[in-house]
């Protein structure tokens, strides 16, 4: 009997990180959840458990508390197979540009924090000679945009270090993915206008991070309109490109 | 504000709609003129708070899953099709399985919902052992036959109304395989069929499509189709034990326009259907549950079918004795009309579970018809000829019986009355239906 591989999901209690744990334990991976409050985690943990009969474990987490990771790392059962990581915030941009302890906090969450933790398991995967990193960037990393730069900044840094990571990484048998979900209705996004055939629901997600993983992809558009639609924007000209608000 | 309506699409009406993330917030969403939402798979306005509607499908985690005994804990909001897809493949279905799989455990519980098989095994109520229920005032209380016994009966088949249901304990059976085994008897007229149906009292899922265009000494002409779980020396070589459901991908991508229905399609559909079915007659063959429990599933929207106007479900019940003139009036009723739809279907119903439970021995039919025209007087006329009966209503289906139908068909309305006072002094939980049918004026 194969032992069964197993991941480890990073910001786990998510719309989206509940909907990747999920398809993965279909698929028969035991799952560890991680994330800032272990309380909040269970639930999520006993309906894998009971769904799917594998082994689930929870763990403390926090994006913003790097001096934890090396500690966090250390601490856990056994290196997993596969991390992911899917913490982020999407903050206010509004608030950002002049709120400078929001925009920090929106800077870290998604691209100092996720960097880090999977640079560090990257190392740990090297020395294993294998294992695989999922980064959840977003399509909003492709370019700055009025609306939402300094989210868009971060996931662009976040976007760059993983893929710097992927070169050098794929030498030593290690994988890297880059996942840019677009729109998906989730907690993060309720509220918002989300344009309908641009917006996916989080399953989706879950359903493209496993295929991702299994299939080695490099970078995933989630919903191919919109490798497209990005497509369109980079290749803007800037001079356009500024007159736009969106 | 926003714009909802039942799967009948009518009526659609105004009502705050709220998505809560935690029980927490439960407690806070609910303020006077508040009910719950499942699926939104009831048909008319059970589901569409007087004020605010509080939607539950966020709530869709299982708590525990004992795979010794079939018990299950989960939250309100999981739909019946994650159940089918999740524990149908480790051997487990539920006992009732009503005629589409997306509505949700809390919807479930609320309408009682019934299955081909409740004139033997009963309704849904029957294998819920106990209901986490926040009430009205506020109060969480577990209900069960033993704890709380007033609060569970009222709130199986209670549409909602005795307060917010957030969990519930569950059996599920165990099954061998996804596979049923389907024998197909062709009924040429009314008395055929309600023989044939009578015949299959002994089969564990009996149910009749009838062919409601047929007139003369066809009235009444109708397929019947019989099930049993098939056990794995039944199934088809090479076969998976448990068929994989595929979800609906293109259905009725927009609202049709008035005229796709009229009599002349619907004669012909049901003549169609008819003979294909017929073809099949006699013999025992086996087929996925999906196809066999929720034949409408595989059309994705298929309510758009009946235009923007929506389109309302009849379905009563009459009492055993008597039935077969009754059912023969109002199908002749129908027939003469000639704009009922291809959705006819007569089954045998045995107690109901709840207080307000819908099923009492007897048969029911269910009926579809565009909203158009008199129609609300052509239903009006059929409701008195199943209050003259002794029948009535199933409420999840209804969008405008009158309090007198209502009352005249559920003797217990008083008491159920008396249970939400208790639980919800203030009367805080009220949906459109409660307004239209329950609430005091």
């Amino acid at each position: 009997m194969t032992s069964r591989k197993s991941v480890l999901v990073l910001g786990g209690s998510s719309d989206i990180g509940r909907a990747t744990a999920r398809a993965f334990a279909e698929a028969g991976y035991d799952v560890a959840l991680a994330g800032r409050d272990v309380a909040a985690l269970e639930p999520d943990a006993a309906d894998l458990r009971a769904r799917y009969n594998v082994e689930l474990g929870v763990h403390t987490f926090d994006v913003l508390d790097t001096a934890s990771f090396e500690g966090f790392v250390a601490g856990l059962p056994a290196l997993p197979d596969v991390v992911i990581s899917i913490v982020g915030l999407l903050g206010v941009q509004e608030s950002a540009q002049s709120d400078l302890a929001h925009a920090t906090a929106i800077m870290r969450s998604n691209y100092e924090g996720p960097s880090l933790i999977l640079g560090l398991f990257a190392e740990k995967f090297l020395d294993r000679g294998s294992g695989t990193l999922v980064g959840v960037s977003s399509v909003a990393g492709d370019r700055g945009r009025a609306s939402n730069y300094v989210y868009g900044s971060a996931k662009a840094g976040f976007s760059a270090f993983l893929s710097g990571l992927r070169a050098r990484a794929s030498r030593g048998s290690v994988h890297v993915v880059t996942v840019k979900p677009g729109f998906v209705r989730t907690r993060m996004t309720e509220g918002m206008k989300l344009i309908g055939p641009l917006t996916v629901e989080a399953p989706v997600v879950g359903a493209a991070i496993l295929r991702a993983v299994e299939a080695k992809s490099d970078i995933v558009y989630v919903s191919g309109k919109w490798r497209l639609v990005m497509l369109v924007i980079k290749t803007l000209p800037e001079a356009v490109f500024k007159k736009l608000r969106f | 504000m926003t714009l909802v309506s039942g799967w009948g699409r009518f009526p659609v009406v105004d009502t705050e709609m709220l998505r809560p993330r935690a029980f927490a917030a439960v407690a806070d969403a609910v303020v006077s003129g508040t009910v719950a939402r499942g699926n939104g798979r009831a048909y008319g306005d059970a589901a569409i708070g007087a004020v605010r509607t509080v939607a539950m499908t966020g709530f869709d985690r299982i708590r525990w899953f004992d795979p010794a005994t079939g018990r299950i804990r989960l939250e309100a909001g999981v739909l019946l099709s994650d159940l089918i897809e999740t524990f149908g493949p480790r051997g487990f279905l539920p006992f009732v399985l009503p005629g589409t799989r997306f509505v949700s455990i809390g919807g479930a519980i609320a309408a009682d919902v019934h299955g081909k098989n409740h004139h033997c095994e009963g309704g849904f109520g029957r294998y819920v052992d106990s209901i986490l229920l926040r009430t009205g005032e506020g109060e969480l209380i577990e209900a069960s036959r033993e704890q709380n016994s007033d609060a569970f009966f009222a709130t199986i088949g209670g549409m909602g109304l005795t307060g917010v249901i957030l969990e519930a304990t569950l059996r599920l059976r165990k099954v061998e395989t996804g596979w049923i085994r389907e024998r197909v008897i062709s009924a040429s007229d009314l008395d055929a069929a309600m023989r044939a149906l009578d015949a299959g009292d002994a089969a564990t899922y009996s149910v009749a499509w009838i062919d409601c265009a047929a007139r003369g000494k066809d009235l009444g002409r109708s397929l019947i189709y019989l099930g049993e779980h098939a056990g794995k020396d039944k199934l088809p070589a090479g076969a998976a034990a448990f068929p994989a459901g595929k979800h609906p991908g293109l259905g009725v991508p927009i609202d049709l326009p008035p005229m796709t229905l009229n009599r002349f399609s619907i004669r012909a559909f049901n003549e169609l259907y008819y003979r294909m079915g017929a073809r099949r007659a006699g013999g025992t063959h086996v087929v996925s549950l999906y196809p066999y429990f929720f034949p409408l599933d595989s059309i994705a929207d298929w309510n758009r079918i009946y235009g923007k106007r929506g389109f309302l479900q009849h379905q009563c019940v009459i009492p055993e004795n008597g039935a077969r003139d009754v059912l023969g009036e109002i199908l002749g009723r129908v027939a003469r009309r000639g704009d009922a739809s291809f959705l006819a279907v007569l089954k045998k119903l045995g107690q109901g579970e709840g207080i307000l439970s819908f099923p009492l021995p007897g048969y029911t039919l269910a009926l579809d018809f565009p909203v158009r025209g008199d129609i609300l007087n052509f239903l009006d006329e059929i409701d008195r000829l199943v209050v003259a009966a002794g029948g009535r209503l199933y409420l999840a289906k209804d969008a405008r019986q009158s309090r007198e139908t209502l009352e005249a068909g559920y003797p217990a309305v008083p008491r159920f009355n008396a249970i939400r006072k208790a639980l919800d002094p203030a009367g805080n939980i009220r949906s459109k239906l409660s307004q239209r049918l329950f609430d005091g004026v």
